[in-house]
């Protein structure tokens, strides 16, 4: 009796040092993965940080004018973002105008149109090629489509509109090929399949019910599209769609390839312009003075800045769905 | 009584609408195909067995791009060893620990900002803190960026497939008298297996095309080179650099590392699928 008293006491002390060890080990992993988790907030800040900290000399030197203006002179040393700025919302904005109602077209001929047999394999080709690296369109735009734009659509846009009072001047000048209408549709190419992805989703979540009863009352497809699936799935849809706007401002080698890397305004569409990222990526490693270095940190901050505003709000939109459909 | 004119302008406008909505997807589908078509018939041609031998060329003589895909394979490598520990671990903390806490929510809406900032501000941030330190670009500058890259893509998909492991399992390892660090490790992360190597390698995928955080990180090197602690070459640079170039060799250079980079990208995205499918499943 005495010994297994014993051993069972000895049987104890050994569970509770497992249990204490098991404890630590516990509280040790704990913390490593909240640690883990404290790095991207970390990373986050950092980037913030580093950018600002770059940008310091250009903001000394311009201050809130660099934003303002549109001269770019590394042989003068200075500095004006206006036209990178104005490069990076144009090309979104075109891009935008396109992909849009396409990629909601996309997804309605999925969710509603396409034969049954077909829209796994359409879905998953839609998926997939929104995985491809923004480098190949850029090759393929410089290579094969800017030609192609060139000879097919910009000359005879541009001899139609001469003369023309406000079409003349938007689609003015030389056929280049490359240019920001060109990066813009390039852009829409590129987003085209992410809007569709997400507008999917999003189409997939509206209860079936709703559909079956609007089709019920003797509606036709498009009907219950417009009134019914689309307001139901409206606030996915702009969250998506600003999630791709995200993308489209801060592209770059999409973008670098085929928009020209001038740094003006140009009243014609058709005309070479630049980005921010365009900039960055073509000028960053052959500047040669601080200043020039440094105004390129200041772009990237204003280019930050602008991706971060549409980026959150698309989040907190689509937190919001989240949330509804939870419930 | 029925109103015909009212009922033929509902079945017009219907028509029209699904014409054009055909009209979106032949036109989208369209154009992707003629980028993959681009894609291969100028890739195939470019290729030849001197790619994989030969390192990248001056102008006018043969070469390949040898240099460029151990370059890319070495940092990627490095960035989703660097990247992976960590995204897994802070995917963990906001599945199993953080969930509704406020640090939970921030990290988590940090987190899928970084999933879609520009990545050239990456390359910047890195340049800045390792770059400029060192005085030189270097392949490590070159994975940390990478690495940057990697993280926010293993954190999401790490927590959406913890999240889909049900409960009672992670209740029955907690009633056995399991530790939850011990539940977490071969409870939870082994039912949730197939999602996680998922997200590694979707992450795998991003940045093997990724070109603007490495031209001021690793920057480009023509020649082999396997120290991280100097220059390295990597595909999508060389490709960045050879495709605006004006010499018809380095074209079809680039061409042929297109078709290299979107292969990997395409193979990795359908084994990532099949994975998931099976997670979900």
């Amino acid at each position: 009796m005495a010994d297994i008293a014993l051993t069972d006491d000895n049987a104890l002390t050994a569970r509770a040092q497992t249990t204490r060890r098991a404890g630590a080990g516990d509280a040790r992993f704990h913390f490593f993965t909240w640690l883990a988790a404290l790095l991207v907030l970390v990373i986050f800040s950092g980037v913030i940080v580093s950018l600002v900290i770059g940008a310091d000399p250009a903001f000394k030197a311009f201050g809130f004018g660099f934003v303002t203006s549109q001269l770019w002179s590394p042989a003068r040393d200075h500095f004006g973002a206006l036209a990178s700025i104005y490069g990076t919302l144009i090309t979104s904005f075109l891009a935008m105008i396109v992909a849009v109602p396409m990629g909601i077209g996309i997804a309605i001929f999925l969710t509603e149109l396409c034969p049954r047999v077909l829209r796994r394999p359409i879905g998953i080709a839609i998926e997939l090629l929104a995985g491809i690296p923004s480098i190949i369109y850029g090759i393929w735009g410089l290579f094969v489509f800017a030609p192609w734009f060139q000879e097919h659509v910009q000359l005879p846009v541009i001899n139609a509109t001469t003369g023309i009072p406000v079409l003349g001047t938007l689609f003015g000048g030389s056929p280049y090929g490359i240019g920001v209408v060109t990066a813009a549709l390039i852009l829409s190419i590129m987003i085209l399949p992410f809007i569709s992805a997400v507008t999917r989703d999003v189409f997939e979540t509206v209860p079936p019910m709703l559909k079956e009863a609007t089709y019920g009352l003797g509606c036709t497809t498009w009907e219950v599209m417009s009134r019914v699936v689309l307001p139901f799935a409206r606030t996915g849809v702009v969250g998506g769609a600003m999630l791709a706007l995200g993308r489209a401002l801060g592209e770059t080698m999409a973008v670098t390839f085929v928009i020209g890397n001038a740094h003006k305004i140009d009243s014609s569409l058709f005309a070479p312009g630049t980005t921010i990222s365009a900039t960055i990526a073509n000028e960053f490693t052959e500047a040669t003075t601080e200043l020039y270095t440094s105004s390129m940190f200041y772009l990237a901050v204003i280019l930050f800045v602008i991706t971060f505003i549409v980026l959150a709000s698309a989040q907190l939109m689509l937190r919001r769905l989240e949330r509804q459909s939870g419930k | 009584m029925i109103n015909q004119a009212l009922y033929l302008r509902r079945r017009v406008s219907n028509s029209v609408f699904i014409v054009l909505s055909i009209c979106a997807a032949i036109f989208g589908l369209i154009w992707l195909a003629f980028i993959l078509g681009a894609l291969l018939s100028q890739g195939i041609a470019a290729l030849s067995p001197t790619l994989f031998t030969q390192s990248t060329p001056p102008p006018g003589s043969e070469g390949g791009l040898a240099n460029a895909i151990i370059g890319s394979v070495m940092m990627s490598v490095l960035a989703v060893a660097v990247g992976t520990p960590i995204g897994l671990f802070a995917g963990t903390y906001l599945a199993e620990y953080g969930k509704h806490t406020r640090f939970a929510f921030v990290v988590r809406f940090v987190n899928d900002i970084l999933l879609s900032a520009p990545s050239i501000v990456t390359g910047l941030f890195i340049y800045e803190i390792i770059v400029v330190p060192m005085g030189h670009f270097s392949g490590w500058a070159g994975a940390a960026s990478l690495a940057v890259i990697v993280i926010p893509v293993v954190v999401r998909t790490t927590e959406n497939m913890l999240l889909l492991v049900p409960h009672t399992l992670r209740e029955a390892g907690t009633a056995l008298g399991a530790p939850m660090s011990f539940v977490i490790r071969t409870v939870t992360w082994k039912a949730a297996q197939a999602g996680i190597v998922t997200g590694v390698l979707l992450a795998v995928a991003r940045i093997s095309g990724e070109t603007a955080p490495l031209l001021f990180t690793a920057l480009n090197n023509q020649f082999m080179s396997l120290k991280f602690n100097g220059p390295m070459a990597s595909l999508p640079v060389v490709i960045f650099q050879y495709a605006l170039s004006p010499y018809e060799d380095w074209h079809r250079l680039a061409w042929a590392g297109a078709l290299l980079v979107t292969a990997t990208v395409l193979t990795l995205s359908i084994i990532a699928r099949l994975l998931e499918n099976k997670q979900r499943n």
